[in-house]
């Protein structure tokens, strides 16, 4: 088998002790990934604790993880299969540790959902699968852990499919599979499990080598926001990382949200034996410019094809996770990509629970752990896409003082006469926004080079 | 995009990040393999410049090697170096022998805290990975460290879309981990396809080489016959003992890295 070159990223999601840090552990253990003294250490503590072997120890680093039981934060563990690597990473299942899941499911190429065979879907299964949607995981493969409690038997891992489906389908998502395994006794794993006959499906290690990496089209709208202006010598280079589409020198750019209009210069690199000819998706870059237009930190360079939506005002779906609930009339900080600036909740539409998405009053706010769709109103204008559009400028977190407090998808620019009227915005590519759009909000407060 | 080349762009992207955000901030060069990557890195985020000063804990128990290797370096690529020692302790006799991990805390995490008063720095840049060892596994990129220096890792913030939180009450320095996603092996192939010069101790002589270098009583060499970053990068594909297998500090007990880690230890 040829090997891929390309590293895929796989968070393990699923309500607690359903089996996650198992199956990493026995993934790990089982493609000789982790070094042999690392896993007789993990032997010989369980036996001196009086235990099985507890193949969740070769993660479940800390102390009190081990003496409870439990996974406290994301772990992460490069390991490669024959065909390419991997980095896998372990999410806590418990609700007080959902930040620290979020953390590690935010840059996923795909995710495993996993279910106790013998407990079925729990509200961490909905919790968690509600927030991959809202992340953008969209590879998601569940997994029927324990079924060696169940005997193995047939009937009831399609009793737990069917319950299965109708959770996912409620948070919007669709399992490309469903795959039965033992953990802790390594079935389907890695190796194919003899009790398990009737299942015709992959196993755990085969269904990740299918992967891909879904990435965008190479004439993918241009995103480069700007991080910092270097000058340490003659050059003025703007530092930032390429989030979406392809640059050359010579191409014409615009500056927002000012909307000045320029071009690349020349492509800026160090210690490469030949300087880059095209920068892409993905890198951190420097370039200089043909004139020496104003731009800072959180300036956004776009094609100028694809104008992205401007304007202060954005409807979102906001996943909460602060201490105190996200309400009206108080000032948070938001930041896309390198823009930030002060903002407050202008409308919130309807807040519902991650973990059973029933709708309550919008009267509290957003409390922890539920999903809002609001309204925010920005101090400065902003310059973003829909989520939809380009998934690198559509996101966005909320602080509340010091703290990340949530994160965001935004749908679209709202405009202040009515709120309502980003439906059909929502829909509409950011490679066609409409400069009609952005006219009308541009007129108002900023000043157009141009 | 290849593997390196995306390992390479995160960790820059963080590197500037830290630069952009910390008014003072420091890079902590061991002279080991990963920290003189991580200077790499930050003189290929700035064009060649390195304009964040390197600080280096000398414990006075380092290898000889080491220090004529960082001082050749330091003015070779025009590098602003500081230098910590805890005088205090040294006095006092600190070894060891006294402990391990006591010696740790005094020469390393204790030098480390002094330093850090002395300049105020808010942001200190170091090249710890999570496949090091268990506790590292648990870090974030950006990792505040209260003025105890203590790590609450029960409590840390959430890390999405490359979105860090940089700022924190006063008194609270952080720690950045630009290196954390990388592996063992990825920085050797790093080292060998940008061509990076590192200390000769981590090629065979005699049968032995180091695969991880700290204080000469407490970092023992491996039987190895890799001579060159080539050699290296086959042993690597081909071991199953871990890095840090030859520092006798982790082995003290189960969780002696964590509980270095929790009192400040990088
Ligand atoms: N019977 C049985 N127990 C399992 C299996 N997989 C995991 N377990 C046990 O389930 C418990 C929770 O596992 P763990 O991996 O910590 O769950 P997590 O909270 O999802 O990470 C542990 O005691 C495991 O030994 C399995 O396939 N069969
Ligand atoms: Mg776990």
């Amino acid at each position: 088998m040829s090997r891929i070159q390309e590293t895929l990223k796989i968070v393990i999601v699923g309500h607690v002790d359903h089996g996650k840090s198992t199956l990493i552990g026995r993934l790990l253990a089982d493609t000789a990934s982790v070094p042999q003294d690392r896993i007789s250490a993990v032997q010989r503590r369980c036996t001196e604790q009086g235990k099985e072997m507890e193949y969740a120890f070769l993660l479940d680093a800390l102390e009190e993880e081990q003496s409870q039981g439990i996974t406290i934060d994301t772990t992460r563990i490069q390991f490669h299969s024959e065909k390419r690597d991997y980095v896998i990473i372990d999410a806590p299942g418990h609700k007080e540790f959902l930040k620290n899941m979020i953390s590690g499911a935010s840059d996923a190429d795909a995710a495993f959902l996993l279910i106790d065979a013998q407990e079925g879907v729990r509200e961490q299964t909905r919790r968690h699968a509600s927030i991959l949607k809202l992340l953008g995981v969209r590879q998601v493969h569940v997994v029927i852990n324990k079924m060696d409690l169940l005997d193995y038997d047939q009937e009831s891992f399609d009793q737990i499919v069917t319950d299965c489906q109708a959770a996912l389908a409620n948070a919007g998502l669709v399992a490309r599979s469903y795959i039965p395994i033992a953990a802790k006794f390594g079935e389907n794993i890695v190796h194919r499990s003899s009790n398990l006959t009737w299942y015709a499906g992959l196993t755990i290690i085969d269904t990740m080598d299918a992967l891909t990496i879904e990435h965008s089209s190479h004439d993918a709208p241009v995103r480069l926001p700007v991080q910092d202006v270097y000058k340490f010598d003659h050059r003025r280079i703007i530092a930032g990382r390429l989030e979406s589409g392809t640059l050359k020198a010579g191409d014409e750019i615009v500056c927002w949200p000012q909307g000045t209009r320029t071009r690349i210069k020349t492509l800026e690199s160090w210690n490469l034996s030949e300087p880059p000819i095209e920068l892409v998706q993905g890198l951190s870059v420097g370039v200089t410019l043909e004139d020496p237009v104003f731009l800072e930190r959180g300036t956004l360079i776009t094609n100028s094809d694809a104008p992205p939506l401007v304007g202060t005002h954005l409807t979102a779906n906001v996943y909460w996770l602060g201490r105190n609930p996200l309400v009206m009339d108080r000032r948070y900080t938001i930041k896309i990509t390198t823009q930030e600036t002060s903002c407050e909740v202008k409308t919130i539409h309807r807040v519902y629970d991650s973990g059973d998405l029933s709708v309550i009053s919008v009267e509290g706010g957003v409390p922890a752990n539920f999903v809002g769709e609001v309204t925010l109103e920005a101090k400065q204008p902003l310059a973003f896409d829909p989520f939809a559009g380009v998934p690198e400028t559509g996101r966005f977190v909320l602080m509340d003082g010091y703290e990340v407090c949530g994160g965001g998808i935004i749908t679209g620019l709202a405009g202040e006469q009515s709120t309502d009227d980003h439906q059909e915005k929502e829909k509409s590519p950011a490679g066609a926004a409409k400069p009609l759009v952005l006219r009308k909000k541009l007129k108002r407060s900023i000043v157009v080079n141009q | 995009m290849e593997h390196l080349e995306r390992l390479e762009s995160e960790s820059i992207y963080i590197i500037r990040e830290a630069y952009r955000k910390y008014k003072k901030i420091a890079m902590l060069w061991s002279i080991g393999k990963d920290s003189t990557v991580l200077l790499h890195l930050a003189r290929k985020a700035f064009y060649g410049h390195c304009p964040i000063p390197l600080v280096h804990i000398d414990t006075t128990f380092k290898i000889p090697e080491m220090i004529t290797y960082r001082d050749k370096i330091a003015q070779e690529w025009g590098l602003k170096l500081v230098v910590g020692k805890n005088e205090e302790a040294l006095r006092d006799g600190m070894n060891p022998e006294r402990g391990r991990l006591d010696c740790c805390t005094a020469l390393k995490t204790e030098g480390l805290q002094q330093i850090m008063a002395k300049h105020e720095f808010q942001g200190l840049l170091m090249g710890i990975r999570r496949d090091e060892e268990g506790s590292r596994g648990k870090e974030r990129y950006f990792s505040p460290r209260n003025k105890d220096f203590e790590w609450n890792f029960k409590e840390q913030p959430p890390e999405l879309w490359n979105q860090f939180q940089t700022e924190f009450p006063a008194g609270t320095h952080v720690r950045v981990h630009p290196l954390l996603h990388w592996t063992e092996l990825n920085v050797w192939q790093y080292i060998l396809h940008e061509n990076i010069p590192v200390i000769d101790l981590y090629f065979s002589k005699n049968g032995k080489r180091y695969r991880s270098l700290g204080c000469a009583p407490c970092t023992a060499p491996i039987t190895s016959e890799a001579k060159n970053v080539e050699e290296i990068i086959e042993e690597l594909k081909n071991t199953r003992e871990t890095e840090r297998s030859g520092r006798a500090q982790d082995q003290v007990d189960a969780y002696a890295m964590q509980k270095l880690r929790v009192r400040g230890y990088m």
